[in-house]
């Protein structure tokens, strides 16, 4: 019998570490929340228009989803490189590609709470209307959206892990690779939203880009992140 | 390795000829360019732009494929050989010059044309997009750690921004499909060329390849020679603190 622990196990395990953590220490709750909340307002400063922030709400929320997910990823390797726990997972015989789901899930976990905070900032903040029909479309691009972002940010934050002005360097390299997500996300939101005369069937071809993104970045991460991260 | 090996090998006979060919080629674009070619008929002296612009963005395009070809053969060859490294480090330098100066020439030559210096055009777009993941690129090699350690990540980074490419491009056009009947650019591939300007933009092309072979061929070895210091001085080092342990012996 193998002594390996299987991929789901790992990625279970380790993904309930990372949650953990996070339910032991709030640091997400605590500061990223409140600090999404703020570019919100921020954004609406900026604007200074209801008719333009309804009209734009849906790429606000992914903005501030993506500024979030900088500050997510860092502090999810934080914590692994602080003491050495990711060496430690490594040399523990854990599968990498384990890990990496692991990780994955749980940032997706805590940035589809996130959204959800976002969302509900947007319909009374920004006065946008969400009709019973959107709701489908919605659900939909939010997860495959969020898949793809948590797979990205996972893949880079294990490349930037340990490395020296990673605080900077992980912006510069994720958010280009996320820009399709920026895109594809904040189309179908708008469509679900109706706003500016969208459909909400116009929406669903974005969510196939998104999904096809998740994959994509999904299988990268899976067979890249074990020689990203080894020393 | 000694560095003295690598100073030897600095201009080569291949270096040598494809530097010549490269400073002749550019001379006939200079003259040809600028004064041979006739003026466009909408766009004047403007169109002359058109003999850096091109060959500059192909050259940009090249080089990062370049850069993916020897990451991947750099992943794939059992040595591990760093030659492909550092082929591929190179490559990227002199791409991301390139491409800066497609953006450069190009929205200058927007400005006139167009009337502005940038438009949301997938091409335009994924451009930029590239320039900056290749910037990144860049600075993923500046990470520090073993030889080892940085082509295996640089190569990684190097495939996944070959995926990245293609997802960018094709999101937005998706997007500006939605947004805008009709491009800027889409009316470009009807311009009727006059034999002279088509023979001085050929000519560029293999200029600037020229120009791009040979700053590669010459970073890759100065790549070479810091490596093999940073080796030598490992080893100085090594000796230095081996020399003092058996003196306090």
């Amino acid at each position: 019998m193998s002594t390996q622990l299987s991929l789901g196990r790992v990625a279970r395990a380790v993904a309930a570490k990372d949650l953990r953590i996070e339910m032991r220490s709030r640091v997400v709750i605590n500061q990223v929340f409140p600090f999404a909340g703020l570019v919100m307002v921020m954004f609406a400063f900026a604007l200074d228009n209801d008719d333009v922030l309804t009209r734009v709400a849906g790429g606000l929320v992914w903005l501030a989803t993506l500024f979030s997910l900088i500050i997510i990823i860092q502090r999810s390797f934080a914590v692994d490189t602080a003491d050495g726990a990711l060496e430690a997972q490594r040399v523990a015989g854990l599968d990498p590609a384990g890990i990496f789901i692991g990780k994955a899930l749980a940032v997706m976990m805590q940035l589809v709470t996130l959204e959800v905070v976002l969302f509900l900032a947007a319909i009374v903040l920004y006065r946008v209307q969400l009709q019973s029909d959107g709701v489908v479309l919605l659900v939909t691009c939010v997860i495959s959206a969020t898949a793809g972002l948590s797979f990205v940010g996972t893949l880079y934050g294990g490349l930037t892990a340990g490395a020296r002005g990673r605080e900077t360097l992980l912006p510069l390299l994720m958010l280009p690779v996320v820009a399709p997500v920026l895109i594809g996300a904040t189309r179908a939101t708008e469509s679900a939203f109706m706003s500016g005369g969208a459909a909400v069937s116009d929406g669903w071809p974005w969510v196939g880009v998104l999904v096809v993104f998740a994959a994509v970045f999904g299988l990268g991460g899976i067979l890249s992140f074990g020689s990203l991260i080894e020393e | 390795m000694n560095v003295q090996t690598f100073n030897a090998r600095v201009a080569t006979p291949t270096t040598r000829l494809v530097g010549a060919m490269a400073i002749a080629s550019m001379a006939w674009v200079v003259l040809g360019g600028l004064f041979v070619t006739p003026k466009d008929v909408d766009q004047g002296d403007a169109v002359r732009i058109m003999y850096v612009h091109v060959p500059t963005a192909w050259v940009a395009y090249l080089a990062f494929i370049v850069t993916a070809v020897a990451s991947a053969c750099w992943l794939l060859s059992r040595k591990h050989s760093m030659g492909f490294d550092r082929v591929a480090g190179a490559s990227a330098e002199v791409g991301v010059i390139f491409m800066a100066m497609t953006l450069l020439s190009g929205s200058l030559w927007g400005r006139i044309t167009w009337g502005a210096f940038w438009a949301w055009d997938p091409r335009l777009t994924t451009t930029a997009f590239l320039l900056v993941t290749y910037i990144g690129y860049l600075a993923v090699r500046g990470l520090g750690g073993s030889l080892e350690q940085r082509a295996r990540r640089s190569a990684v980074i190097a495939l996944l921004a070959v995926l990245e490419i293609p997802l960018v491009h094709f999101s937005v056009l998706l997007w500006r499909s939605l947004h805008q009947n009709a491009s800027v650019l889409s009316g470009d591939g009807d311009i009727k060329m006059d034999g002279s300007m088509l023979t001085t933009l050929l000519v560029g092309v293999i200029g600037f390849t020229c120009t791009f072979a040979w700053l590669v061929m010459h970073r890759q070895r100065v790549l070479a020679m810091q490596d093999a210091m940073e080796m030598t001085q490992l080893d100085a080092a090594l000796r230095e603190r081996a020399n003092e342990s058996s003196r306090l012996k």
